[in-house]
């Protein structure tokens, strides 16, 4: 990763030399190459320099992506990759952060964190690894497993329903929300630039095959369908809401990838900027406060 | 020796903390050092608050059982101190809520009716008369007012003050000294101004006693200090948050009380593993669970010591009194990014809450280290081997460096690791790190004593109680040690304090003597325990009376 890499290399020298240990055809793959496309074309196109990302996981097989990318990254623990990341976006507003978490990581583990991170509008890009299934624990139910599945915690099936993870993200608050597809790898890359480029919490729920323990390919490949120009209203949260209920990871139905809501609001952390800027001499500062104690 | 007890006490949300300060500010115009007690249940308005101020010509860190003065704002704040009282005892109270008392009875609802005075001017009304009662003049007393009241309530304040001041007689005269009028301080305001010294950037906290009080004084204080103050969700976003504050280069602290810490433990683990430095204010309170909310305690040392999954080194730290909290905070803070090591400053109720005349000239200077950064040269390695254990920073954002931190085991560039000689590596060299921050511990005054050596007597303490076993002490003629670290265990300054030690007691506020025990790990013999665990911290006579049982 060289500053002076000519351009339209820089996407190849981002696979790092760790070795791989995905699944044969797991869905990770595609959302590893995405980003790894979407970080170096954001970084050609929009100039923005390959050190300003910082990439941060959870515990998971999603979580492996931060060691495959050579990108800085927090590679932190099971649940908690998003308080964290709105505490480098704090330090530093020059830095692009992007959390991949897992269903069961951020869900289950730190859904708090998640509502927490899109209801102050932290500027900081969650990016779902939602394969509906625990693969790392190897193969129990998440918050977004549909209603009867049989894990292995839970072999007779689960009588609860999932969460349509969306709706949930509307109703706390996200200023950008999107649905991508691990079969849909263009679609997807342009979805992660959409979400890194939003100025504000950008989400994207993506539905990734699990290929050993719930392989959903037929499924998704046959309800699956991108959005079109114009099909809904993004900046209006009933429109958003209406599209978002299309199907509640539940029941079959259609299933609309794309995005579907954007819209502006002020950023949290940009309300800190002024307090901690230029570095100042803090201890002439105490001994003021001191000296003028009453 | 000059000193004087005050009690003020009265139902919550009449401003008896408020007041209690105000009587500290009084003393301390006149050069004298003052310490709080303030003692309050947890509701916001009625039950029992009381605040005892002690002034003296010398430094004082306790209360002492008799008061001097007793200022009663209702029927409770007689019945719950008669034991308080003396021969000299003088007695003030509020004669439209005490129906029984000796003493001179103020109507107070009258006189702020006919001043046209908010109700909360009472406390104006009896720091009026305590001046008259101690002979201090109506100027001392309109200062005080005219430096803690806001401009618009003053006139009110100074007209019920005034008729306080001449509702009653002098009764002894508190002499001026002296010595300059020192500030009075929180044990939390002091940590939080010391971590700031030491180069806070951000302050990250969920609210909980007794550590509320320091996210209040920080987050008010933010522009004047420079400093971010952020609460989140709850106290794991708040370390999680603080660990990438820090991972992008920005020095921050968190402050919690014990359940708070219970939820940090994972995030401590995770600063422990990614090497990520952080600084925890823990504020004790008496549990398990919710426990004594607002009460005193010294029982999580073993906690603090050994919470988080996995074994790293750490740096505990137990400040007694607002020099110290002040000093260690900042010291805490700058070590913690100095050897990449979580750093806990453990106080507790007492102190966090309890308000001392502050002797900023008397502060030891704390380091000035700055963090290992990297040098820019060669390919970056956030965990590149050392002999000190302590690799080089980067933070994301600079050029030619990928900064890659983790929870995982991992090899020098940050990768997730499983080899066995790689795991055993990374292990050694984090103990490593620990050895270099004890070595450089060896230079502070890790471990203090007051009073003579081979005094036949001593007695152990750790924290908040330090200051009335040094006063207790006096009694026996006892030399008092005091670990101000508590890991890693200063066991060199330790043996060398307590060489011709004698017989020893050690005073805790806890029911099994957890700092014996750590000593007894150690191989040090503790003594005999003098334990309180009824959420109080030691009364100067009580505790004498307690090492009189024991010395004789």
């Amino acid at each position: 990763m060289t500053p002076d890499q000519p351009p339209g290399r820089l996407a190849g020298g981002l696979i790092s030399p760790a070795q791989n240990t995905w699944c044969p055809g797991c869905g990770n793959f595609s959302i590893e190459h995405m980003m790894k496309s979407a970080v170096a074309e954001l970084s050609e196109e929009e100039g923005i320099p390959l050190e300003n990302f910082v990439l941060l996981g959870g515990i998971g097989c999603h979580g492996k992506l931060v060691d495959y990318l050579n990108v800085n990254s927090l590679y932190a623990i099971h649940g908690r990759s998003v308080p964290a990341a709105t505490g480098i976006r704090l330090a530093n507003p020059d830095l692009k952060v992007i959390c991949h978490v897992g269903d069961g990581d951020i869900y289950a583990e730190g859904l708090d964190h998640l509502i927490f991170a899109a209801k102050r509008n932290s500027d900081i890009t969650v990016i779902v690894h939602d394969n509906r299934v625990y693969g790392l624990t190897t193969g129990q139910y998440t918050p977004t497993s549909p209603t009867g599945f049989k894990g292995r915690s839970t072999p007779s099936g689960i009588t609860e329903h999932p969460l349509n993870p969306l709706e949930v993200m509307l109703a706390a608050g996200a200023t950008y929300i999107a649905r991508g597809y691990t079969k849909k790898v263009r679609h997807l890359k342009d979805l992660f630039k959409e979400a890194i480029m939003h100025r504000g919490f950008s989400f994207v729920d993506v539905l990734q095959i699990c290929a050993t323990y719930f392989n959903l390919t037929d499924y998704y490949n046959e309800h699956a369908y991108e959005m079109q120009e114009g099909e809904i209203d993004a900046g209006r949260f009933e429109s958003a809401l209406g599209k978002i209920r299309e199907w509640d990871y539940d029941r079959e139905a259609p299933i609309p990838l794309g995005t579907f809501y954007a819209v502006e609001k002020p950023i949290y952390e940009e309300k800190f900027r002024a307090l901690a800027a230029g570095r100042p001499d803090r201890g002439a500062l105490v001994r003021k406060v001191i000296e003028e104690w009453r | 020796m000059a000193e004087y007890s005050v009690l003020i006490g009265g139902k919550a949300g009449e401003g008896i903390n408020t007041a209690g300060l105000s009587i500290a500010g009084l003393f301390s115009r006149l050069g004298y050092r003052t310490y709080m007690y303030f003692d309050y249940p947890s509701l916001i308005r009625g039950g029992h608050n009381f605040a005892i101020v002690r002034a003296s010509d010398r430094t004082v860190g306790a209360h002492r059982t008799p008061v001097d003065v007793l200022l009663a704002f209702d029927q409770n704040s007689i019945e719950n101190h008669r034991q308080r009282l003396h021969a000299g005892t003088t007695v003030v109270y509020d004669a439209s809520q005490v129906v029984q008392a000796e003493g001179y009875g103020l109507p107070l609802d009258a006189i702020v009716k006919e001043e046209k005075a908010p109700p909360i001017t009472k406390n104006s009304a009896m720091l009026g008369t305590l001046a008259r009662v101690a002979g201090i003049g109506r100027e001392v007393l309109e200062d005080v007012l005219r430096a803690t009241v806001p401009a618009k309530h003053l006139e009110a304040n100074l007209r019920v003050a005034g008729r306080g001041y001449d509702a009653v007689e002098g009764v002894f005269t508190v002499e001026p000294l002296d010595a300059p009028a020192l500030p009075v301080l929180t044990g939390n305001e002091a940590a939080g101004l010391g971590l700031v010294h030491g180069g806070l950037d951000s302050y990250v906290a969920y609210p909980m006693t007794p550590s509320s009080s320091l996210l209040h004084f920080l987050a008010n204080r933010a522009e004047d200090l420079s400093i971010r103050v952020i609460h989140p969700e709850n106290e794991i976003g708040v370390i999680l948050m603080a660990l990438g504050l820090a991972y992008a280069g920005e020095k921050t602290a968190v402050g919690t009380s014990g359940g708070g810490f219970c939820l940090m433990t994972e995030g401590l683990s995770l600063a422990g593993m990614s090497e990520i430095p952080v600084t925890i204010v823990m504020g004790q309170r008496p549990g398990p669970s919710t426990g004594v909310p607002t009460y005193t305690a010294q029982t999580d040392l073993h906690f603090v010591l050994n919470a988080g999954q996995g074994e790293f080194p750490r740096l505990v730290v137990a400040p007694g009194d607002l020099e110290e909290a002040y000093a260690w905070s900042a010291t805490a803070l700058i070590l913690s990014w100095r050897y990449q090591v979580p750093a806990i400053v453990l106080t507790d109720k007492t102190l966090a809450e309890g308000a001392y005349s502050f002797d900023f000239g008397a502060v030891t200077e704390p380091p000035d280290h700055e963090p290992v950064l990297w040098d820019g040269a060669g390919e970056y390695r956030r965990y590149a081997r050392t002999e000190s254990g302590v690799s080089p920073l980067a933070f994301p954002g600079r050029e030619g460096a990928v900064v890659k931190a983790s929870s995982y085991a991992h090899d020098e560039a940050g990768f997730t690791t499983e080899e066995s000689e790689e795991v055993i590596e990374l292990q050694e060299m984090r103990f490593r790190k620990g050895e270099s921050l004890g070595a450089e511990l060896a230079t502070y005054p890790a471990v203090k004593t007051y009073g003579a050596r081979n005094s036949g007597t001593t007695i152990v303490c750790w924290g908040s109680q330090k200051w009335a076993c040094i006063e207790a002490a006096e009694d026996f003629g006892a030399r008092v040690v005091q670990p101000l670290v508590l890991s890693p265990f200063p066991v060199r300054q330790w043996k060398e304090a307590m060489i011709g030690a004698g017989r020893v007691a050690c005073v805790e506020n806890n029911a099994t003597g957890q700092l014996a025990r750590l000593l007894r790990q150690h191989g040090f013999d503790p003594g005999r325990p003098i334990l309180k665990y009824d959420g109080r911290p030691f009364a100067v006579d009580e505790l004498a009376a307690r090492l009189g049982e024991v010395f004789a």
